[in-house]
């Protein structure tokens, strides 16, 4: 847009967040982003990823341990509109009364004055940021007549419309066919490349190497933070998800000439890992085949 | 003839009229947000439970708007404290804490000495109302409507999206209580025209019949506006020649614009949606 988003940085550190009745859902967390990176937050049910989305969100306080954006605690962040965020398909109500047009308005609120009047720039920013999901056409439908990832971009032009730095997603490929799965990492490539911070937190496994540099496995605290190529491994992906996990291994020694071509097939019934001979992270490059991986290695 | 024109000779008629055409809108505009907000038994709950305020705030002489919001606020309050130090889900516990507070209420009114009918707070009393309670409702509901007005966008996004009016900086929190304020004041307004049981009528119908006719806000507030305003104007009117029930009268019609509108609205109405259903071929959803 506008702006190359100059250096914002996320840092999480030592979060310990306890809920009312005493359960502590996450403990000392840690773990640091810079600007221009996609990082996955990856974990099963009632890891905590969600916990540490509100933790970032300034939901829930931390009963030990801070997160800093920038250097400032989140509410001053917010204020300076500084982390977006795309809701999970499920949180949102879409019989609710408001069009495409309306929604993406409300990434601006934050600049608006107390009555929330739409100025010329917050028009011209909102209209640009429609431009790009390529939703302008679909600007006065109401939310709920829109395809699944329509849904998902409204949300994200919403995102960009905010001119928020880090931007937290929430499972943004439920609902989501392959094409609009592609146009999606595309345009969260380019946010990056501008410098902002994305956080996915997913259950897709399968999309992970694909388009993430850095992965973050949590259960109920961090386990592994790091680039994809060395931490989005067989073993920690064990580790988070231990018997959660479907795991085929495949070995296909039946192929004439071939050496042994081992394939591991991991899958939290969403889209599928595919872990080569040598632990090798296999990219999806028939996206759609992702569960038919062990039939035709 | 002349009959049907009887009513508008006389002051207190045409006053009973305008008051409740102003209490139907701000109820009207309120009950688009408790609708969207999933709050209809808040409403129900909160209308009972300002019961022991009033009666309190009579004692003391205090205005009974502020011994409702009070009571209003410990129906929530006190939910939401229950809520998440017990394992009842929240709209059992509402149902206790509402019912038992109404209890009170009663308890309390039958030991106190008071020149209001109990009937006139159960059922509204729009026709035999005194000039002060009148002004005291026509302030209280011009006030709730101002600020509905005025913050009708970020009551819309807190309705729509918490999370998201969160990390723009706005205080949920802040809007919570104010839509509670709201509420508690707007009942007191609407204590006057129908009464603390049919109150929860004129806080979710209205928004009901707009919420089924339209699927956009602006448009929804102002058919939750017209249909409050005409059920409050033909309630008021055919009560005339009731002889009172004003309140259920105005209720009634309220009512009876759901069905209209739950059958006959464009697009989510039950004839629409027949229509809808025999032009499309049928079709099977594969996952």
């Amino acid at each position: 847009m506008d702006h190359i988003a100059q250096g914002i940085d996320l840092v999480v550190q030592d979060v310990t967040v306890a809920y009312n009745n005493g359960h502590v859902a996450l403990h000392d967390a840690s773990f640091s982003l810079n600007p221009g990176t996609i990082c996955a937050l990856v974990g099963v049910n009632g890891s905590g990823k969600s916990t540490l989305f509100k933790a970032i969100m300034g939901f829930v306080r931390p009963v030990r341990g801070t997160v800093r954006i920038a250097g400032d605690p989140v509410k001053a962040a917010h204020k300076k509109n500084w982390v977006a965020y795309v809701p999970q398909s499920e949180d949102v109500d879409w019989s609710f009364p408001v069009s495409v047009w309306d929604v993406v308005l409300m990434g601006r609120y934050g600049y608006m004055n107390f009555l929330r009047i739409p100025g010329a720039q917050d028009k011209r920013l909102a209209m640009e940021s429609l431009e790009r999901v390529k939703m302008t056409e679909f600007k006065d439908r109401q939310i709920g007549e829109l395809s699944g990832g329509q849904k998902k971009r409204v949300f994200l032009a919403r995102a960009l419309a905010q001119q928020g730095r880090i931007i937290l997603l929430d499972e943004p490929f439920t609902g989501v066919d392959f094409k609009t799965e592609g146009a999606i990492i595309a345009l969260l490539r380019e946010l990056r490349d501008d410098g902002h911070i994305i956080l996915v937190s997913t259950h897709n496994l399968g999309t992970v190497p694909e388009f993430c540099d850095q992965v973050v496995m949590i259960n109920r605290t961090v386990l592994a933070f790091g680039p994809t190529e060395t931490t989005f491994t067989e073993e920690n992906l064990a580790l988070a998800f231990g018997g959660a996990l479907r795991h085929l291994r495949l070995d296909h020694t039946d192929v004439p000439g071939a050496e042994r071509n081992e394939l591991v097939v991991l899958t939290d019934d969403e889209g599928a890992l595919v872990v080569g001979a040598g632990g090798r992270l296999e990219r999806r490059k028939a996206r759609n085949d992702d569960q038919k991986a062990g039939s035709e290695p | 003839m002349t009959r049907i024109f009887e009513p508008f000779q006389y002051g207190f008629m045409i006053e009973a009229l305008l008051v409740a055409a102003l209490i139907g809108a701000v109820c009207a505009v309120l009950s688009c947000y408790l609708v969207l907000e999933g709050w209809s038994l808040m409403g129900d709950a909160i209308s009972h439970a300002v019961l022991p305020g009033i009666v309190l705030a009579y004692i003391v002489g205090a205005p009974l708007a502020l011994g409702a919001f009070l009571s209003g606020l410990v129906c929530a309050g006190s939910t939401g404290w229950i809520k998440t130090h017990s394992r009842v889900k929240e709209d059992t516990v509402m149902g206790i804490v509402f019912t038992g507070l109404f209890a009170l209420g009663l308890v309390m009114f039958s030991r106190v000495q008071t020149d209001v009918h109990l009937n006139h707070i159960l059922f509204g009393s729009l026709l035999g109302i005194e000039r002060s309670d009148m002004i005291q409702a026509t302030v209280t509901a011009s006030i709730a409507l101002c600020v509905m007005l005025a913050l009708r966008k970020d009551l819309l996004l807190y309705c729509f999206d918490q999370n998201h009016a969160k990390v723009v900086g706005m205080n949920t929190t802040f809007l919570h209580y104010l839509l509670l304020s709201v509420l508690s004041a707007t009942i007191v307004a609407a204590l006057q025209a129908v009464g603390i049981i049919l109150t929860v009528a004129m806080l979710i119908t209205p928004g009901c019949i707009a919420y089924l006719i339209s699927d956009r806000f602006d448009r929804m507030l102002l058919i939750a506006v017209i249909s409050a305003v005409f059920s409050a104007l033909v309630g008021t009117y055919v009560s005339y020649f009731l002889d009172g029930a004003t309140g259920s009268c105005i209720v009634l019609t309220q009512a009876l614009l759901f069905v209209l509108a739950m059958v006959l609205a464009p697009k989510h109405g039950l004839l629409a949606a027949r229509r809808i259903a025999r032009a499309s071929p049928v079709t099977v959803d594969l996952p």
